[in-house]
């Protein structure tokens, strides 16, 4: 009986060092899903979930303080990966986060431009090149169209251009087969 | 001497239809008026116009330089003038425009300087770069920069040669006539490969429905001081397929995400080592080439054309006919429909298939997929094409590049096998580029996401800075007030203000310091305000002494107001 609880006891304590020892040693940095999920969302960072950056929205939504339909660049398909990612149901983007756009570049209207510096400290990525009293122009290769610097410009001098599809950009479409009428 | 071939798996035998162009000789096609030349005709980036609207121009001139590695310059086609420098619809199956420069031909094709290159004598990567400024691009349909192709690498040696004399696409001709007409100019464009490459075997793989050109080419290679070896292949779509040729001449098989380079194989198209040769040997950079015109038009034949020639002008050549509708670039089973038949032929251009209701009736509407793996027999670069619809048709794109599809060549045995009639390659197409664009995609996530972090180091990097400078300000001027504070109150006592505070003792601490410092700087602001003392003041009218009285009184009203607290905050 006494030597039973005995091995038990030992047991325990053993198992317990070792879960101990691990859970120490071998502790995950960050958060894994919070980084999956990152990876799904688009990178605009442009704050229309509510949060700052696509990673601390990450982050709420890893820890179910934020909803999956919060991204309107990511659209529909961001929202049904994530909804496959953390298993649940896919629903459609809340309204009141804003809509998709189609994809856009900001561009500077360098004539009207004052110098003001307002639109390269509000910008996530760094993408506007500029000094103060110096003109301003948009990196466009690294402008996510977030749309955070039309705000602060005081003279209104930033606008958002379309990406058109051009030749090295362009896809080939899904085949679409003509159906035929059956009376 | 016989050589042992091998069978690559899959294949088709749809109707050759040769014979309607390969018995015309080869007819220049007249200059146009107009020639319009796209700076994006190859593989890799578009060349960079070099020339201004306005400009005359040579027959040969560089008008556009090559950008990079894996590029190959634009040349004028012919003499006169360039008119414009601008987007241009593309024969291309989006139907986009992109840069063309637009030259308004002087009818006089006057040549610019051509100087014939020794190649034996040049230094390899010299040469290379010089074929390369030549805007030498494979003519066999791929259009990759020559110049790129001809560096064997590391290994510095690439033991075998193949030439690639299948044309096994059905109705094509081009390579066909070029090897009938001009076999010797061929195999002198083999000896500049041979030289730049070191291989020490030469094949020349000719499909067998083409006896001439195979009479031709073993009678030039008679004449030859290398040893050339025409093999005479069996004539299999796609066996003028670059992978297919190899495998069928040496047995082979090049690894799927391989080069040919990566087991000692190099494969050139014969239209390639004619335009090697001239350029080397005549000085003429690529500016011309031969397309066969036929299909449903009078008389099916070939052209040598010039660069930026309108198709249209080509179709008039060969007897435009009534009922034509649309024209292919390239072959009935790898050919890509034209936005129009203005837009102009390029160094890929190596057919026009005009097509009719008669000669290419509308596919029956698509059944579904009966999984007869009938397409699985046919495909010659062994994957599973049932598996890659079903994939690509339901958007799991990773599954179908678990499966391979970049492995696809895009031949259309599939689609010719199909007993429904599905176009399987267009859905290939849609899947690789919907891949290409994913990637594209991700790419743009990760530098945005990699921007924005090191933003939010930067921030916080500044703000550490700012921090840190403040704090050693305030240590420096503790330091300075601790030393000599007696000093410090002297200054603040130098400015003349009623509310001079009493000096303070030697020795005080820190907070008398701070105090002294502060009671300066009220001090200072007192005389600032003193200065500012309304000015003009005596001899005021009485108006004048009552406007200024009603100016203070609302003044004093606006303070009374700012000093309390808002209605919204009290609330």
């Amino acid at each position: 009986m006494l030597t039973a609880i005995g091995v038990m006891v030992l047991l325990a304590v053993v198992i317990g060092v070792a879960l101990g020892w691990s859970a120490i040693r071998l502790k995950v940095e960050g958060n894994p899903l919070a980084e999956k999920i990152d990876a799904i969302l688009p990178q605009t960072q442009c704050g229309q979930c509510g949060f700052p950056g696509c990673k601390p929205y990450a982050e709420a939504i890893a820890k179910g303080e934020a909803d999956i339909n919060q991204c309107p660049p990511g659209g529909e398909e961001g929202v049904k990966q994530l909804a496959e990612l953390l298993g649940v149901e896919p629903k459609p983007l809340d309204g009141e986060h804003g809509t998709p756009k189609p994809k856009s570049v900001a561009l500077i209207d360098e004539q009207t431009c004052i110098g003001c510096t307002l639109c390269i400290q509000a910008c996530p990525v760094d993408a506007i090149v500029g000094a103060a009293k110096q003109m301003h122009t948009i990196i466009a290769d690294e402008c996510t169209g977030c749309e955070l610097c039309l705000p602060p410009c005081p003279v209104d001098c930033i606008a958002m251009v379309e990406i058109h599809e051009d030749l090295p950009h362009w896809k080939w479409r899904y085949p679409l087969v003509p159906l035929k009428h059956v009376a | 001497m016989t050589r042992e071939l091998f069978r690559f798996k899959g294949g088709v035998h749809p109707p050759d239809h040769k014979a309607e162009s390969n018995g015309r000789p080869i007819h220049p096609a007249p200059i146009p008026r107009q020639l319009v030349i796209p700076l994006r005709q190859h593989i890799g980036n578009p060349a960079k116009p070099v020339v201004k609207v306005g400009e005359t121009v040579r027959t040969g001139q560089l008008i556009a330089a090559a950008d990079g590695t894996i590029s190959a310059a634009v040349h004028a086609s012919s003499s006169g003038t360039v008119v414009a420098i601008e987007p241009r619809t593309l024969p291309h199956a989006s139907g986009l425009p992109d840069l063309c420069i637009v030259i308004d031909t002087d009818g006089r094709d006057e040549w610019g300087e051509r100087t014939p290159l020794d190649y034996r004598a040049m230094p390899a990567a010299d040469l290379r770069m010089k074929l390369r400024d030549m805007g030498l691009a494979g003519l066999g349909g791929a259009v990759f920069p020559s110049a790129v192709k001809l560096d064997a690498g590391p290994a510095q040696v690439c033991p075998t040669l193949i030439l690639n004399g299948g044309e096994c696409e059905p109705w094509i001709t081009c390579d066909d006539v070029l090897m009938r007409h001009h076999a010797d100019d061929i195999l002198h464009g083999v000896a500049i490969m041979r030289h730049l490459l070191g291989s020490t075997l030469v094949l020349v793989g000719i499909e067998d429905n083409k006896p001439e050109a195979l009479a031709a080419m073993r009678e030039a290679v008679a004449r030859q001081d290398f040893a050339v070896e025409v093999v005479a292949v069996p004539s299999l779509y796609p066996g003028g397929g670059a992978k297919q040729m190899i495998e069928t001449l040496t047995g082979k098989q090049v690894p799927s995400g391989k080069l040919s380079t990566d087991i000692g194989i190099q494969v050139f198209n014969v239209g390639t080592a004619h335009a090697l040769a001239r350029a080397v040997h005549h000085g003429e950079p690529m500016i011309e080439r031969l397309v066969t015109v036929t299909g449903h038009v009078l008389r099916p034949q070939n052209f040598r054309v010039r660069i930026g020639t309108p198709m249209q002008a080509l179709i008039d050549l060969a007897g435009d006919r009534e009922g034509a509708t649309g024209v292919l670039m390239g072959g009935p089973m790898m050919g890509i429909p034209m936005p129009g038949t203005q837009v102009p032929v390029i160094k890929a251009t190596n057919c026009l298939l005009v097509q009719s209701r008669a000669l290419f009736p509308a596919p029956p509407a698509a059944l579904p997929c009966i999984r007869c793996t009938r397409c699985a027999d046919a495909c010659p670069a062994e994957l599973q094409p049932q598996e890659l619809f079903r994939f690509a048709k339901a958007g799991d794109f990773g599954r179908a590049q678990e499966y391979h599809l970049f492995d696809c060549i895009e031949c259309g045995c599939c689609t010719y096998v199909c007993p429904s009639h599905i176009p399987l390659v267009e859905y290939y197409r849609y899947g690789k580029s919907e891949i290409w664009a994913r990637e594209r995609e991700k790419r743009a996530a990760d530098l945005a996401r990699e921007r924005h972090e090191f933003r939010q180091f930067r921030l916080e990097r500044e703000k550490v800075e700012k921090a840190e400078k403040l704090a050693a300000k305030a240590a420096a001027s503790r330091a300075l007030a601790a030393q000599d504070p007696a000093k410090r109150a002297e200054q603040a006592a130098d400015v003349p203000a009623a509310t001079q505070p009493a000096a303070p003792a030697a020795d005080t601490g820190e907070v008398d310091a701070k105090k002294a410092i502060i009671a300066a700087a009220l001090a200072r602001s007192q005389a600032k305000k003193a200065e500012a003392a309304p000015k003009n003041t005596e001899q005021l009218s009485p108006e004048q002494q009552q406007a200024i009285d009603e100016i203070e009184a609302r003044r004093a009203k606006i303070r009374e107001l700012a000093r309390k607290p808002l209605e919204s905050e009290t609330e």
